[in-house]
């Protein structure tokens, strides 16, 4: 059992308070799970032979298995035409009354140190009568098998976050970038603003001017300046003298024959430089504690990485974004890529998110400069049943941001009607008393992409 | 895309004689090509078909979760396509040694399409050539159309996998009887029978009169007792008829009803749309087939590679690689389904049981268990026998037939099961079961297998469509139906109805083991799901779908 002494002291600390068997089997649950918030490896090289356990029959080609050729792959450019004239088909398509049926699709694993960079696959159905083959293979997969071993005999064990098969916990479908295409989130952003009709913000630009300017030695001038700028300079003259023909033979060149006209000297000069401010800032919370495993961190994310590549575009890529995890305790990480595949452990503890992105505006001081928006993400699971330390923390955020959301990816089996963080927002009023600032979108964990997005246009609007 | 050199073409030359004293048998002409990457590109989504109609979807990436080869039967990476001449595709940089070994596994793949009956009716036709045509067609309509030949591509898509292969098949293979005995037929199975209803002493009679003319009266037999037959019973020709013509019409599948009966595409301005109906049906039954002899197929194809591979003197001294490269191809999985290796150890399974005489009635009779081990005629006949099997089986006539519980044993084959282990956060694979019944259904289960959905005729009603889902214990894809059956709607005019299962209630897994505190869970047993159903009857009407329980 790897606990943390403090996770440790901290559940103490709450079962003397008084917990009721419900809150406490759920706190033992999280905190049982042997896991640790260890980031998934860079998926490996699309490998045919990852998961050819479990395939079908079906999945066997010629191509790959005798003649060992991989799948095509395809890059964001030559496709990059053929998203817009998907889009817009798909537009079309509602006005002739069918409805949409291109889904902007997974977003797979941004690199890592390249924060801009996430994969989109627009990707669509074609809907069939078909079998549905879930209910017969919810429980227990059955395949073929050969070798030794006694009937009941367990073979073989495969951790369930077995990085090969699952590409790590929190990237999504770990499908890997077999035909992706690849975009930036600014396209993301523009695609989901025109084509989702994703509300733009109201009050852009509004808070402080957009830019300011810098003086530096950037621009080049002939004839007179600050510095010369001796590379440029001696290339100037080359030119001019081979122009002239002082420079007959290159294998000997005599520099004493050379004339250098006024003109050929390059100076560098101070020049007026457009700064541009950031304008706005987002922090992304995100809960990963063990009850997110599985599909609500993945709900989580995906929506996040669009929130993100909304704001992009919105801002003109002046957005800047701060990232931080939270169990019972909160860190902040560097990079998207941290952010995004983290895996799940430890107990829940909400508010310490929120007062970490507190004490970092104060510190910081970003009160002032920036427009400055929240979201969290959380199954909704809370520690702290009441919201006693959550709220306060709340209350001190809503007087700087311009947007709180908090999204709650509910488990489908949760007997509750609502989950904690669910309960105590609703009980503390501040939803209805502040519905500008704050909003809150739940759902379920098995929300498809529209539902995500319906989702963002509830917590931006 | 180009054509393979000269030098590799004279390898595949030799292979195909060398084959042909094998005892294979396919068409002269084949064509080789080279791909690349980018050839990959644009084939794969036309499931390697050059010259299929073009189509947006193939340009966008497909969700694969769900039932892939249910939706797409057709094979997006094969090497060979079964046109005339048959087409393969080749790497670049293979090496002569892998170029002989893949020669083979195409020419048994070819030999299949070509012999087994299941593929009887693309022997006639080129498809690479009757898709070019296809592809124009549908382009010239485009230009005419814009998005309307799309919506129309993919309402007929929606439905392709329904399309009644089956009938085509057995149109084929099994012309209608002549008239005469259908006369014969009606007269003994309805008439006396259905229509008439005579008693079982009288009909015994009438049989006796039968042969009693037949014989005195030899090819006249038939007339002079149906001139007796008209005399007692003078209406018999009437109905006759009209049963005939009541019959006559061969079932229709969902696609070619519509064709043939829907008034939105008898109106002159829709006719076009038929034409590109017939496209997507065409396309459809040319790959059903072969996701239905998948596991033969491969078996076949790599039985033959490795039986002709060993014996071919023109590449001695890569036995070693080719070894390697075999074995990954063939070997047995610990856990999974390999159609290569199942297919050929079952293929020379058989061939052994045939060489031994286990198939032959005299076997069938022995009960020993000990003289049925021992038991060897050295017959020589399995490889006859295997060459018949691929001409006249299928994927599940295959299993169904051949694998038994010695089959089983000898490969210590198991179905091998999954299960979560909450205490150790691991997926467990277990030996669940090595019993043939087990085995075989598991393989049978992991087939692929339409449902099956026809229109009833009957119960159509102010021009609303009736579905009816024969029900096999499979609920269909409840977020597909809704789309379908929009499509369905348009093609049709009118509202569409669908009548089929759908679960009541699922009881939970318990999940008992996450609550129990620190001490390792104990496994439990899972108990069997009772599933409840319930017939539903979808209604999609004005693009609407409505469902209520019936």
């Amino acid at each position: 059992m790897s606990m943390n002494d403090d996770i440790l002291a901290y559940y103490q600390k709450l079962k003397r308070k008084g917990l009721n068997p419900g809150q406490e089997e759920k706190i033992l649950s999280e905190l049982q799970g042997d896991r640790s918030h260890e980031i998934a490896p860079m998926p490996a090289e699309a490998k045919d032979t990852a998961s050819d356990s479990l395939c079908s029959v079906y999945a066997y080609n010629d191509l790959c298995k005798l003649q060992n050729m991989s799948s095509p792959q395809s890059t964001y450019i030559n496709r990059l035409r053929s998203i817009d004239e998907l889009l817009d088909r798909d537009k079309q398509r509602e006005k002739d009354g069918f409805p949409r049926k291109i889904r902007v699709g997974r977003m797979v694993k941004p690199g890592k140190g390249d924060r801009d960079k996430i994969v989109v696959v627009p990707t669509t159905v074609e809907e069939k009568f078909i079998h549905d083959k879930r209910l017969n293979t919810s429980e227990e997969g059955s395949s073929g098998g050969s070798g030794d071993g006694e009937e009941g005999e367990v073979i073989h064990e495969q951790p369930v976050h077995d990085p090969e098969i699952q590409g790590g916990e929190g990237s999504g479908e770990g499908d890997g970038g077999q035909h992706d295409m690849e975009s930036n989130a600014y396209d993301l952003g523009k695609i989901l603003t025109e084509h989702f009709e994703l509300p733009n913000l109201k009050d852009k630009g509004k808070k402080r001017s957009l830019t300011r300017y810098t003086y530096d030695l950037t621009d080049k001038n002939r004839r007179f300046g600050q510095i010369i700028d001796k590379k440029a300079t001696l290339r100037k003259i080359m030119e001019t003298n081979i122009i002239l023909g002082n420079l007959p033979d290159i294998g000997c060149i005599d520099p004493t024959g050379f004339l250098i006209s006024p003109s050929d000297r390059i100076y560098r000069i101070l020049s007026r430089e457009k700064d541009y401010d950031s304008q706005a800032l987002v922090f992304f919370l995100r809960d990963y504690s063990g009850s997110m495993h599985g599909n609500p961190t993945r709900l989580i994310v995906s929506q996040h990485v669009l929130i993100y590549s909304w704001l992009l575009y919105q801002y003109a890529m002046q957005v800047e974004s701060r990232f931080i995890l939270h169990d019972t305790e909160a860190k902040e990480v560097d990079d998207f890529y941290t952010y995004y595949n983290s895996k799940v452990a430890g107990g829940t503890r909400v508010a310490s998110a929120f007062r970490l992105v507190n004490d970092i505006v104060e510190k910081e001081n970003l009160a002032a400069d920036y427009n400055i928006y929240i979201f969290h993400g959380t199954d909704g699971d809370d520690w702290d049943t009441e919201g006693k330390e959550f709220i306060p923390e709340l209350n001190k955020m809503l007087t700087y941001a311009n947007r709180i959301g908090i999204t709650i990816a509910e488990h489908s089996n949760n007997a509750v009607k609502n989950t904690e963080v669910e309960r105590y927002l609703k009980k503390s009023e501040l939803l209805d008393e502040k519905p500008k600032l704050l909003r809150l979108d739940v759902m379920k964990e098995d929300a498809d992409e529209s539902r995500i997005i319906e989702g963002i246009k509830k917590l931006i609007s | 895309m180009k054509l393979i050199d000269q030098h590799t073409k004279k390898m595949m030359e030799g292979c195909k004689d060398r084959a042909r004293e094998a005892g294979l048998c396919f068409e002269d002409e084949t064509l080789e090509y080279i791909v690349t990457n980018r050839d990959l590109l644009e084939l794969t989504p036309k499931v390697m078909i050059p010259t299929l109609y073009d189509y947006w979807v193939h340009e966008v990436e497909v969700l694969k979760e769900k039932g892939r080869y249910e939706l797409y039967p057709g094979n997006p990476y094969e090497t060979v396509i079964n046109t005339r001449p048959a087409i393969s595709f080749y790497n670049d940089n293979n090496p002569d040694w892998l170029n002989v070994m893949i020669f083979y596994h195409v020419l048994a793949h070819i030999d299949f399409f070509q012999n087994n009956l299941f593929f009887r009716h693309t022997w006639d036709d080129d498809f690479t050539g009757q898709a070019l045509s296809d592809k124009r067609l549908i382009a010239k309509l485009r230009s005419e159309k814009g998005r309307w030949v799309d919506y129309i591509i993919e309402f007929t898509r929606g439905i392709d996998n329904l399309v009644g292969y089956h009938g085509e098949l057995s149109r084929m293979n099994c012309p209608l009887p002549e008239d005469r005995s259908k006369r014969l037929d009606y007269y003994f199975d309805v008439f006396l029978q259905a229509v008439k209803k005579v008693k079982i002493h009288e009909y015994m009679k009438e049989i006796n009169r039968y042969n009693e003319c037949m014989t005195t009266n030899g090819d006249l037999g038939e007339k002079t007792f149906f001139s007796d037959v008209n005399k007692k019973h003078p209406e018999f020709e009437a109905v006759f008829k009209k049963h005939l013509k009541e019959n006559n019409n061969v079932k229709l599948d969902i696609i070619q009803f519509l064709i043939k009966h829907s008034d939105v595409l008898k109106k002159d301005d829709n006719r076009w749309m038929i034409s590109v109906m017939q496209v997507i049906r065409k396309t459809s039954l040319f790959f059903q087939p072969q996701i239905r002899t998948k596991i033969m197929n491969e078996g076949w194809a790599s039985y033959w590679h490795e039986n002709l591979f060993l014996k071919d003197n023109r590449i001695n001294g890569n036995e070693v690689e080719f070894a390697r490269v075999n074995a990954g191809v063939t070997s047995l999985l610990r856990v999974g389904l390999n159609p290569y290796a199942l297919g050929m150890r079952l293929f020379q399974y058989i061939e052994d049981m045939g060489d031994k005489g286990k198939y032959d009635l005299e076997f069938r009779k022995i009960n020993d268990a000990d003289k049925r081990k021992k038991y060897n005629k050295n017959t020589g006949k399995g490889k006859d026998f295997i060459f018949k099997v691929r001409d006249n089986f299928c994927d599940f006539m295959f299993i169904n037939t051949f694998v038994d519980q010695d089959f089983v044993s000898q490969n210590k084959l198991f179905v091998s099961g999954r299960r979560l282990n909450p205490a150790k956060m691991v997926w467990e694979y277990t030996v669940k079961s090595r019993k043939v019944e087990d085995y075989r259904q598991m393989l049978i289960d992991s087939l692929y297998h339409p449902p099956h959905i026809e229109i009833d005729e009957e119960k159509i009603k102010d021009n609303t469509l009736y579905l009816i889902h024969h029900f096999e214990g499979k609920p269909l894809v409840k977020e597909f139906i809704a789309n379908t059956m929009m499509g369905i709607e348009y093609l049709w005019g009118g509202p569409v109805q669908l009548e089929t299962s759908e679960v009541v209630s699922v009881p939970m897994p318990q999940d008992t083991s996450l609550t129990s505190g620190f001490s390792a869970p104990q496994k439990q047993e899972i108990k069997e799901q009772e599933v409840k159903w319930e017939r539903v009857l979808y209604t999609m009407e004005n693009r609407k779908i409505s469902k209520k329980i019936i």
